[in-house]
C-alpha cells in the first residue's frame, strides 16, 4: 500500500496494490484509519490500480472508510477502477455515494 | 452416474483466510478447460471467495475447521460445491437478503450471496444449525469467441 499526502490541496492518495479480499482487508482498514486520522485530509483517493480482484469484503471496507472520512468532514473518491471491480461497486450501490473518478485528479 | 461428468475435483483446506486466495485460484485454474472469457473466470473466482468467505467468518467464526470444495465439470458447465462443517444458517432466506449480515460490526457489507446469485446461474443453500453449510452454484460457459491461449495463461497467472 502506497501512500501519498498532498498538503497544499490536503489530498491523500492511498493506492493499494494487493488483491482485496476478507483477509487483506484488516491490514488496509487498519492503515487507511490511521492515515486518514493523522493527516485529517479533505479529500481521500482510494486508487485501484494495482487492484485486479475484490470482492464484497471490498464493499465493507470502502464503505467504512467513507463513513469515517464523512464524519471527518473530507470526501472519498475512487480511480483507475477495473470493470470487474466496478460490477460489484455498482452493484452494490456503491456507486451511487462514493464517486468514481477518470484518473488522477 | 460417475462417467456423466468430463472432470472433477476436490480440495480441503483450513479455514484459514490466507486460503481465500489459495481457493478462487485454485477453482479458476480448474474452470479454464472450459476456455471461459475473462470476465467469466472473473466471476467464478468472486462467487468462490465469497462462499469461503462466509465458511471462515459465519460457519467456523475464525475458529479451526476444514472447508471442501468439490468442482465438476459436465458438457459447458461448472458446478461448485462448497461446504463447511460449522454452525450452519438459521434463517436462509434471511441470509440471502441484499446488504443483510449478521455481523455489521466486522464492516460485512452483505452482499456475499447476491454477488454469487448475480455472477453464477444457479445458486443453491443447504444448511443445517449446528452440522454445517453447503453452497452449490452452477455456471455455463458461453462458448463464444474464445480468447488466445496466452491471453488466458497471462490472466491465469498474474491476476
Amino acid at each position: 500500500m502506497n501512500i501519498e499526502y498532498d498538503n497544499k490541496d490536503k489530498l491523500l492518495t492511498i493506492k493499494i496494490n494487493e488483491e482485496i479480499d476478507h483477509h487483506a482487508v484488516e491490514k488496509i482498514r487498519r492503515r487507511a484509519d490511521y492515515e486518514i486520522q493523522r493527516y485529517m485530509p479533505k479529500r481521500v483517493v482510494f486508487d485501484f490500480n494495482n487492484v485486479s480482484f475484490m470482492d464484497s469484503s471490498g464493499i465493507g471496507m470502502v464503505v467504512g472508510r467513507y463513513k469515517l472520512i464523512s464524519m471527518l468532514g473530507g470526501e472519498l473518491s475512487m480511480i483507475n477502477v477495473k470493470e470487474n471491480l466496478y460490477k460489484i461497486l455498482k452493484m452494490s450501490g456503491v456507486s451511487n455515494i462514493i464517486p468514481i473518478k477518470e484518473a488522477k485528479i | 452416474m460417475k462417467d456423466l461428468y468430463e472432470n472433477e475435483m476436490k480440495l480441503e483446506f483450513l479455514s484459514k483466510s490466507n486460503n481465500e486466495a489459495f481457493a478462487r485460484i485454485t477453482v479458476a485454474a480448474f474452470a479454464a478447460q472450459l476456455d471461459p472469457t475473462i470476465e467469466e473466470l472473473s466471476d467464478i473466482k468472486t462467487a468462490v471467495s465469497e462462499a469461503v468467505t462466509n465458511c471462515i467468518i459465519h460457519g467456523y467464526e475464525d475458529s479451526e475447521g476444514i472447508i471442501k470444495i468439490i468442482t465438476k465439470i459436465y458438457h459447458n458447465t461448472i458446478i461448485i460445491e462448497i461446504s463447511d462443517t460449522g454452525k450452519g444458517i438459521e434463517n436462509i432466506d434471511k441470509a440471502r437478503e441484499p446488504l443483510y449480515t449478521s455481523k455489521p460490526n466486522l464492516e460485512r457489507s452483505g452482499m456475499g450471496f447476491t454477488i454469487m446469485e448475480s455472477f453464477m446461474d444457479e445458486v443453491n443453500i443447504e444448511s443445517i444449525v449446528g452440522l454445517g453449510t453447503k453452497v452449490t452454484m452452477k455456471k455455463k460457459i458461453k462458448l463464444l469467441k474464445k480468447e488466445s491461449e496466452e491471453e488466458l495463461k497471462n490472466n491465469l497467472l498474474f491476476t
